[in-house]
């Protein structure tokens, strides 16, 4: 009995020495690999640039791109197209919360370029003088629209008909933590219908909980994103809400002043504003500011 | 589909639940062992586990980030913790380290003193006894403990994001690309990778269902001898 605990303890220790020590070498050697792979990357650039142009440099950079999170679908496909056409640049992309994003820069995280989903996070970079200067810009507009699940048999046709009988429930983003929903309020106190309307609104942590009501059908219709409308095709877009009736969304992006490359995050952000990123912009719902 | 945050997600919850498992043990021995301000660690050792994730994430920034003492002394050696493979790593420990502790904790405050003062009579050292004689008895929870820290280091995001990013390829793990899917509307991978963060998890506490069952066996076999 007791050679049997023995050898079990025994077992046991092993095997979480050997999990110890299995991923402890597996951080170098994919490390390793890492290296390896993107030292392959560079060679086949290199080769390909000695083909096209023996002049340009064939040093890889990578830019780090601290981006809002509801960016993440047409960053991939510009980041794709960006590949093509300066394949020594390496784009990295951390997705998150504007707020977190900006927490994470002020703590000194190695990003190159901050893209936000509203002004007051860039503000908030700009007063801590984390900007580089003259780099930030207001890059992309967002709509805010209405939306009905797909179909529309209730027939809403505009933001007033919020406050008729036609609508029973409406999904609103949370006021306080959502500014999807402090601008679905702005509308509705520009409507002067806001208390009316209030009565009526079911509240979601986020603009994507917003859309899932509306696609299920839970509710009548809600207030979200004209780029996440975009993205499904279980809902009815009837109206965009009125010109002059909230604060403009806007996507503002700026180099920092951290940046190692910040010749090469110039040129990606130059790139942003060109005819072609365009298209992918306009594509998944946005406009140019 | 791109499989990066499943291999960045088990290495990162193998090596956590590593560092967890000696960190928890030793945590756990050393409040069961002291007399004095016994309630106040283990009220230290507990808080990642009660304390909402974004705030141990916002923890971690403020201790590893540029305007700290760590951040200070590791940026002079060249390191940036933020954004890093090692941050994922970080959080997991942190935020599995309570349930190693308390589980083994549990496990040692059941243990028969009796038995340890025989071996102290003995002759045997502190380590030996902890070694040869607290350790096995205390198996079944320790290893409990250890799947239970494994199952919250795989399912780790508020600390995480904070702390290690979302980059995919580099830092972005099972919970993140969740996270990320859901955000750009991605339903179908985002209903992957919850299949699979389920499957893992799920045996991973069969597994340990098993386990104890087996060994409360082997445990009541030998008592009867």
């Amino acid at each position: 009995m007791k050679n049997r605990s023995k050898n079990v303890v025994a077992i046991l220790t092993a095997v979480a020495l050997s999990l110890a020590m299995l991923s402890a070498c597996g951080n170098p050697s994919t490390a390793q690999s890492q290296t390896s792979s993107s030292a392959i990357v560079s060679e086949s650039t290199q080769s390909s640039d000695t083909t096209v142009s023996s002049t340009q440099s064939t040093e890889s950079t990578e830019l780090v791109i601290s981006a809002a999170a509801s960016l993440t679908d047409v960053l991939k496909e510009l980041s794709a197209t960006y590949a093509t056409k300066e394949p020594n640049v390496k784009l990295t992309f951390t997705f998150g919360a504007s707020g977190a994003l900006q927490t994470q820069i002020e703590e000194g995280a190695p990003s190159d370029i901050f893209m936000s989903a509203a002004q007051k996070q860039m503000d908030g970079l700009d007063k801590k003088a984390l900007l580089l200067d003259g780099t930030r810009k207001n890059l992309l507009v967002n709509k805010v629209v209405l939306i009905t699940p797909k179909g529309n048999t209730k027939s809403i046709k505009s933001f007033a008909d919020v406050n008729t009988g036609k609508v029973g429930k409406i999904a609103l983003g949370e006021p306080k933590a959502v500014p999807a929903g402090q601008y679905a309020e702005e509308i509705f106190t520009y409507l002067k219908c806001l208390k009316e309307v209030k009565a009526k609104a079911v509240y979601g942590s986020d603009v994507r909980q917003v859309l899932t009501w509306v696609e299920s059908g839970d509710v009548d219709c809600g207030i979200v994103y004209a780029t996440d409308a975009a993205t499904s095709s279980k809902i009815d877009v009837v109206a965009e809400a009125p010109t002059g009736s909230h604060q403009p969304v806007v996507y503002p992006v700026a180099v920092l002043k951290s940046s190692k490359n910040a010749v090469a995050a110039k040129a990606f952000l130059d790139f942003l504003s060109t005819d072609e990123a365009k298209k992918s912009f306009e594509k998944f719902g946005f406009q140019m500011s | 589909m791109d499989f990066s945050p499943f291999f960045i997600s088990i290495k990162t919850a193998l090596l956590a639940t590593a560092i967890t498992f000696f960190l928890g043990l030793f945590a756990a021995r050393l409040v069961v062992k002291i007399k004095h301000g016994k309630g106040l660690l283990d009220g230290i050792f507990t808080l990642p586990m009660v304390l909402p994730p974004t705030v141990v994430g916002f923890f971690l920034i403020l201790i590893f980030g540029k305007n700290s003492y760590v951040g200070i002394l590791l940026s002079q050696i060249n390191v940036t913790v933020m954004f890093s493979w090692a941050a994922t790593v970080i959080s997991a420990t942190v935020v599995s380290f309570p349930l190693m502790y308390r589980t083994t904790r549990g496990a040692f405050e059941q243990i028969d003193m009796d038995m340890v003062y025989a071996a102290r009579t003995l002759g045997m050292s502190e380590r030996k006894i902890f070694w040869r004689i607290l350790l096995p008895i205390s198996w079944p929870g320790v290893a409990a403990g250890t799947v239970l820290s494994f199952a919250r280091a795989l399912g780790e995001f508020g600390a995480t994001i904070m702390i290690a990013g979302n980059i995919p390829g580099r830092t972005q793990t099972i919970s993140t690309a969740i996270y990320t899917a859901v955000q750009s509307g991605d339903r179908a991978t985002a209903y992957q990778w919850t299949g699979i963060i389920i499957a893992i998890s799920f045996s991973a506490m069969i597994m340990l269902n098993y386990w104890s069952n087996y060994q409360s066996k082997i445990i009541s076999r030998c008592a009867k001898k």
